[in-house]
């Protein structure tokens, strides 16, 4: 019983520390382009592009450790 | 109120079974809140049954599963499947036609001009770019990715509709032919002797042992992460849905109700914005995974497109 308990728990805490780092990460890295966008508009399109790729790579780590919780409060 | 009706009649789906078990956990927490959330996960889940407008469910054939080399394999036609074969033949339609009225007039018109706009955005955004101008050699496998999975992901947002994105073998057979495609060309960009002696990541030679397995399982960590990307982007944007329809079942109010239904309208736009943007980066992530094996092999010629 406890056992379950604590995995539901580790579940919950490691979903939630999962999207406050991906939430850091993106919101830091969504910042840097706009500044870049707003100090250089005409490679404002290149920065989108490469902005959306990182923001997909690091999206991809969260699932990874999202899928881990997921996993966690399954079994 | 009697949603209680749909108990799970699938023991033997074999994907989606997370939220499967999600599903079948939650009539056992609560009764009443818990069966209504099993009622409705059932519209996100893969399922033998198929609701179909003025014919009500249709329970879709199911075949004995074939045992190969001890695995059972089930071959049997679900929802998904079902999805996944009406986006096949839009999408073949969709090219023929627009292909066809291309064709007629030297001006592209209508839904010709519409795929070309698009066609022209991923061979000059997308393939170029990221793979140089022999790149273009693998448009053809960029485009009916990029359709096939915007179509799929569309038809989850009709209504009665269900996107095969949200399965996570759908996503997992995507991911496996994009391996191969990125695999196939970086060989037929370096050749076989170069592309092998890129496992060995220029290290000195006793460091190889350690070196190989972690270049071979860096292989399979990129399509295994478009994979889970597609699937949990699928799934989790449905999930919201369903529990915001929930939210309306759950307290019985007016208020609630109102609040709820804008912003589900504002979710669902969402929800398209998803759509095109999972379809553009899966496309493109293979399109940075594939340059990086063609643009190694055209690495002397052409240094300035390496960064």
């Amino acid at each position: 019983m406890e056992s379950i308990g604590l995995g539901y728990l580790a579940a919950g805490f490691g979903a939630a520390l999962t999207v406050i780092g991906a939430g850091f990460g993106i919101g830091k890295l969504a910042a840097a382009a706009m500044e870049a966008s707003g100090r250089q508009p005409e490679v404002a399109g290149a920065v989108r592009t490469s902005m959306i790729i990182s923001a997909a790579l690091i999206e991809g780590a969260t699932f990874f450790a999202l899928v881990i919780c997921i996993l966690l409060a399954l079994k | 109120m009697t949603l209680t009706s749909f108990a799970f009649l699938s023991q033997e789906t074999d994907s989606l079974r997370i939220v499967e078990e999600i599903g079948t956990h939650a009539p056992r927490a609560e009764h009443g809140a818990g069966a209504l959330f099993a009622e409705l996960f059932e519209h996100v889940q893969d399922s033998h049954d198929m609701e179909i407008p003025l014919f009500g469910h249709v329970h879709l054939p199911q075949f004995p599963p074939i045992e190969i080399a001890g695995l059972s394999i089930d071959l049997s036609i679900t929802k998904h499947v079902v999805f996944l074969w009406i986006a096949a033949v839009m999408l073949g339609a969709i090219a023929v036609a627009a292909a066809r009225s291309n064709r007629k007039r030297s001006v592209p018109h209508g839904l010709g001009n519409l795929i070309e706009v698009i066609v022209v955005f991923v061979r000059d955004e997308v393939a170029i770019p990221n793979m140089g101008i022999g790149g273009i050699r693998y448009l053809p496998y960029l485009l009916t990715t990029f359709f096939f999975i915007l179509i799929m992901n569309l038809l989850g947002l009709v209504p009665y509709g269900s996107s095969a994105t949200g399965n996570v073998s759908v996503t997992g057979g995507l991911a496996a032919i994009a391996f191969v495609m990125i695999q196939v060309s970086a060989i037929r960009a370096q050749g076989l002797g170069h592309y092998l002696a890129h496992f060995t990541g220029g290290v000195p030679w006793w460091l190889t042992p350690i070196m190989v397995p972690i270049e071979i399982l860096g292989l399979f960590t990129k399509p295994f992460a478009l994979c889970i990307r597609l699937f949990a982007n699928m799934t989790g944007g449905h999930l919201v849905l369903v529990s915001m329809i929930g939210l309306v079942f759950l307290f019985k109010s007016y208020a609630v109700g109102v609040v709820t239904v804008g912003f589900l309208v504002a979710l669902n736009f969402l929800e398209i914005l998803v759509a095109f943007i999972q379809a553009y980066i899966f496309t493109m992530l293979t399109a940075i995974f594939m340059g990086f094996g063609i643009l190694a092999g055209s690495h002397e010629t052409h240094g300035e497109q390496d960064h």
